[in-house]
């Protein structure tokens, strides 16, 4: 009946139009959802994405939230980015988020209560090691055996999870937390605390740092020879091969990179906005930086934005929650909703759909 | 009827086809006379493949009709063109290979015959043509000629009027070639008409008696071969005149370059070929060619060469340095440069765009500022000099390698490989697949930085080519490489004898 023809030349215009149609759809569809669940769809699409930038009640608390919640996924997806570029597949991000907050916060609370201002930075460099030791996993286990590294980064995550349910519960348990689960507060330490830069907003150190690293990535992709060594294995293994690079140290280098920014990620998140450690600790951003990156277009501004463009679902699907009682898991489906309509999308951006003959 | 129509076997009119813009047949009309071999001649992309696929029932014309044995002639199908009396060999084999000759021929077949009485027929075929083939040998252990006689048998067994043969003698050597010269001019002089597509001029003056030149999916004219030229049919073919490099004078032989040893080195796949007894020197200024059919180890040497594969047991000197063990990088940067086979996918990649692609080989790093930023300014300059040294056909640097035609990638791959001014150029089939007038183009430059000084390895499966421009010519077979003559002193019987002698 129908028949994909590949476009000789993919329109950046069109390209450009995938992520945009793809959250069009997914109001769309989205609003149906919402209408079946029993709440008036106008108003939830209103409250999820127009509320938190423009109703004068919440978006003073809203739009730094945006950038609160944007800036762990940014940074994900970043790493994650570099990896994909290069075919390297790292799916468990999650994992190496909570490694690196577990790592991080288990250096800063053993030195509890001691002061100094060495702590803060090295409790941030000891978060980065975590997340990278993480991924190094899939990492050795790709390189010398050839084991799949999209079940190994996903496996790791379940692993992740039971150490943090053990770290909250066991080791890093706050001894004067009247055996509640969860660790001492970090925000409460103040050589560890990841504290607001701006009063009154929660906005940390680590937005900041997603920002800059955004413009790291854009030099590192667009203007830097390993940038094109990354992309080029990534279009041609062969290719690369014959350039004299070596696939195993590049790929290696894509996920221990990807992993360290998850751990940073992860660190600034303990320090910082969640305040310590407890089982329910992550949210899923290690997940939802996958979508993020391809909204983004493997691209950093384009990360940036789609980070931003993510965050503010949170926020507003927050918003729907308490004031429209909308289920948390509603907000999920429509998260996922826009990666099925972009890479739908990208079927029309990368081929042409021709009816086939008469017959 | 007038006496020359009635001497007309097949006849085709004012045919036109066309892909979206780009018109593949324009107003195409030829005749092809009984018991005659017909020669159509044209470089890459001039409409050949294009119209027999439509005599073959392959492709449907936009307009224009034929005639075949005096009826209208439009066949649907492959199918119907043999029901009515065309047959095919096509370039790239359609053969079973886990089966054997025999079974091949046996499911190639419309109509259901007899096993024994199959049998029979392919025998007497396969002996009063000279068609040597044994039958129960299984297909994956037969050369590319034994292949192409089951082909061959294949068409003939179904007694067609006009048989079309694609580019045949691309996969086999001299010795082969004459044998299928052989059968073709017995199969002619006995009725048969023969439609025989190729670019090889030498062999279309031995063998045709007439040949219908295209150009760019036009017909230019009919011509008779065995009054013209091989550089006159080829300047009609190209439309315009084409140059001979002249070989380089090689120098003194005391610089000796390259010295490869290779004793055995296994493939990494089951289908590579295992190279042994490798043992060749290149001095200075010289262009040694490696002949030999494909599929003989030209791949396999090419990986050694570059580095791509490594190998313990093998020696490669490189002037003072032994190279055995460094990458493709590090080889370049001792002055080593290298063009593989393979444009798309290895040597260039197509969804980089070209200042990408200039990026892929840059042993020197021109291309790169300190702490490896990349200098785009250099970048730009370097790609925009190969567009226009090397008459890259593209919209800019800034176009995607894969929007460029095969021949004009090709040039930009040579291009980039000599811009890196190397020692040592290492070039695999440099104009495989490319036109004429390129091909001509890239042999030029090739010989040119030969004669500045630079020393040439040119693998190529075209004969032609290397007895022109190399001075010593080696030849690849089953993995051996047969020890370098110098090209003057060789003869090509002998050729034959060292291509075809040690393959059987």
């Amino acid at each position: 009946m129908f028949k994909l023809i590949p476009r000789e030349n993919v329109s950046p215009v069109l390209s450009l139009l995938g992520p945009l149609f793809s959250v069009g759809f997914t109001m769309l569809i989205g609003g149906i959802l919402f209408y079946f669940l029993g709440v008036d769809p106008f108003a939830a699409i209103k409250m999820i994405f127009w509320d938190p930038l423009m109703s004068e009640t919440f978006s003073t608390y809203s739009i730094p939230q945006i950038f609160i919640k944007g800036a762990p996924l940014i940074l994900i997806a970043l790493g994650l980015s570099v990896g994909f570029k290069a075919n390297v597949w790292n799916i468990g991000a999650e994992g190496q988020y909570i490694m690196g907050a577990i790592f991080g916060a288990s250096f800063a609370l053993s030195l509890y209560p001691l002061e100094s201002i060495m702590i803060f930075p090295t409790m941030v460099l000891m978060g980065i090691i975590g997340g990278s030791l993480w991924s190094m996993i899939p990492a050795l286990l790709k390189v010398k055996f050839n084991v799949n590294e999209i079940l190994v980064s996903l496996m790791l995550v379940y692993v992740a999870e039971q150490i943090l349910a053990l770290a909250s519960l066991g080791f890093l348990r706050n001894p004067d937390g009247a055996g509640f689960p969860g660790s001492r507060n970090l925000s409460q330490y103040s050589s560890a605390s990841n504290s607001e830069l701006i009063m009154g907003t929660g906005i940390h150190l680590g937005v900041l740092l997603s920002l800059l690293m955004v413009v790291f990535f854009y030099v590192l992709l667009f203007r830097h020879s390993l940038g094109f060594k990354i992309k080029l294995l990534g279009n041609s293994p062969k290719a690369s091969g014959f350039s004299g690079d070596n696939p195993n140290k590049l790929i290696f280098l894509c996920l221990t990179l990807s992993g360290s920014l998850a751990g940073l990620a992860g660190i600034m998140e303990v320090a910082g906005p969640a305040g310590q450690i407890n089982i329910d600790f992550n949210v899923g951003y290690g997940f939802t930086a996958i979508i993020v990156a391809f909204l983004g277009r493997l691209n950093p501004v384009g990360i940036f934005f789609a980070g931003l463009v993510m965050a503010l679902t949170y926020v507003g699907g927050e918003l729907t929650q308490f004031m429209l009682n909308l289920p948390a898991a509603a907000i999920q489906v429509f998260q996922g909703m826009l990666l099925f309509f972009l890479l739908s999308f990208d079927l029309f951006v990368h081929y042409k759909i021709k009816l086939k003959g008469n017959k | 009827m007038n006496k020359k129509t009635e001497n007309i076997l097949f006849q085709c009119t004012g045919i036109n086809k066309e892909f979206g813009s780009v018109k593949a047949n324009d107003d195409i009309s030829i005749n092809v006379r009984n018991s005659q071999i017909h020669a159509l001649l044209g470089e890459n992309g001039a409409g050949k493949s294009t119209l027999v696929k439509i005599i073959y029932g392959l492709l449907q014309p936009d307009n224009g009709s034929m005639d075949f044995l005096n009826k209208e002639f439009s066949p649907k199908s492959p199918k119907d063109a043999r029901a009515q009396g065309v047959g095919m060999v096509f370039q790239h084999f359609s053969l079973f290979e886990p089966l054997t000759a025999f079974e091949n021929i046996l499911l190639g077949l419309d109509k259901e015959l007899g096993e024994k009485e199959l049998h029979e027929s392919v025998v007497t075929l396969s002996e009063s043509y000279g068609l040597d083939v044994n039958l129960s040998s299984f297909i994956g252990d037969l050369s590319a000629g034994e292949r192409q006689r089951v082909e061959i048998i294949r068409a003939l067994i179904q007694k067609p009027k006009l048989l079309i043969m694609d580019e045949p003698t691309s996969v086999l050597t001299p010795f082969e070639c004459e044998s299928l010269f052989k059968t073709l001019k017995k199969l002619a002089s006995e009725g048969t008409s023969i439609l025989y597509i190729s670019h090889k001029l030498k062999e279309i003056a031995d063998l045709c008696d007439t040949a219908s030149v295209l150009r760019k999916g036009a017909i230019v004219g009919e011509y008779d071969p065995k009054k013209m030229t091989a550089r006159e049919l080829g300047e009609i073919m190209v439309g315009q005149s084409l140059f001979e490099p002249k070989r380089p004078v090689a120098t003194n032989k005391s610089d000796r370059v390259l010295s490869v040893k290779i004793n055995e080195v296994k493939p990494d796949t089951q289908f590579g070929v295992t190279l042994k007894n490798i043992d060749l020197e290149v001095y200075q200024s010289e262009i040694l060619g490696i002949g030999g059919v494909a599929g003989n180890g030209q791949e396999e040497l090419m990986q050694i060469l570059t580095g791509e594969k490594k190998d313990r047991s093998v020696s490669i000197k490189y002037m003072d340095y032994n190279v055995e063990m460094l990458n493709p990088r590090e080889r370049r940067e001792i002055g080593l440069a290298f063009a593989p086979e393979e444009r798309l996918g290895h040597a260039a990649v197509g969804s980089l765009n070209l200042l990408e692609n200039s990026l892929i080989t840059d042993p020197k790093k021109r291309f790169q500022k300190k702490m490896g930023f990349i200098n785009f300014s250099e970048l730009n300059e370097f790609t925009n000099e190969i567009i226009e040294k090397f008459n890259v056909k593209t919209t800019g640097a800034s176009a995607l390698a894969s929007s460029l035609s095969g021949g004009n990638l090709q040039k930009f791959v040579v291009g980039r490989e000599i811009g890196q001014k190397p020692s040592l150029l290492i070039v695999n089939q440099p104009t495989w697949g490319v036109d004429a007038l390129s091909a001509a183009n890239i042999r030029q430059a090739i010989v040119e930085i030969a004669n500045t000084g630079a020393t040439i390895i040119l693998i190529s499966q075209d004969l032609d080519e290397i007895l022109e421009i190399s001075n010593k010519v080696a030849f690849l077979t089953n993995g051996n490489l047969s020890t370098p003559t110098n090209t003057a002193d060789i003869k090509t019987d002998e050729i034959g004898a060292i291509m075809g002698g040690i393959s059987v």
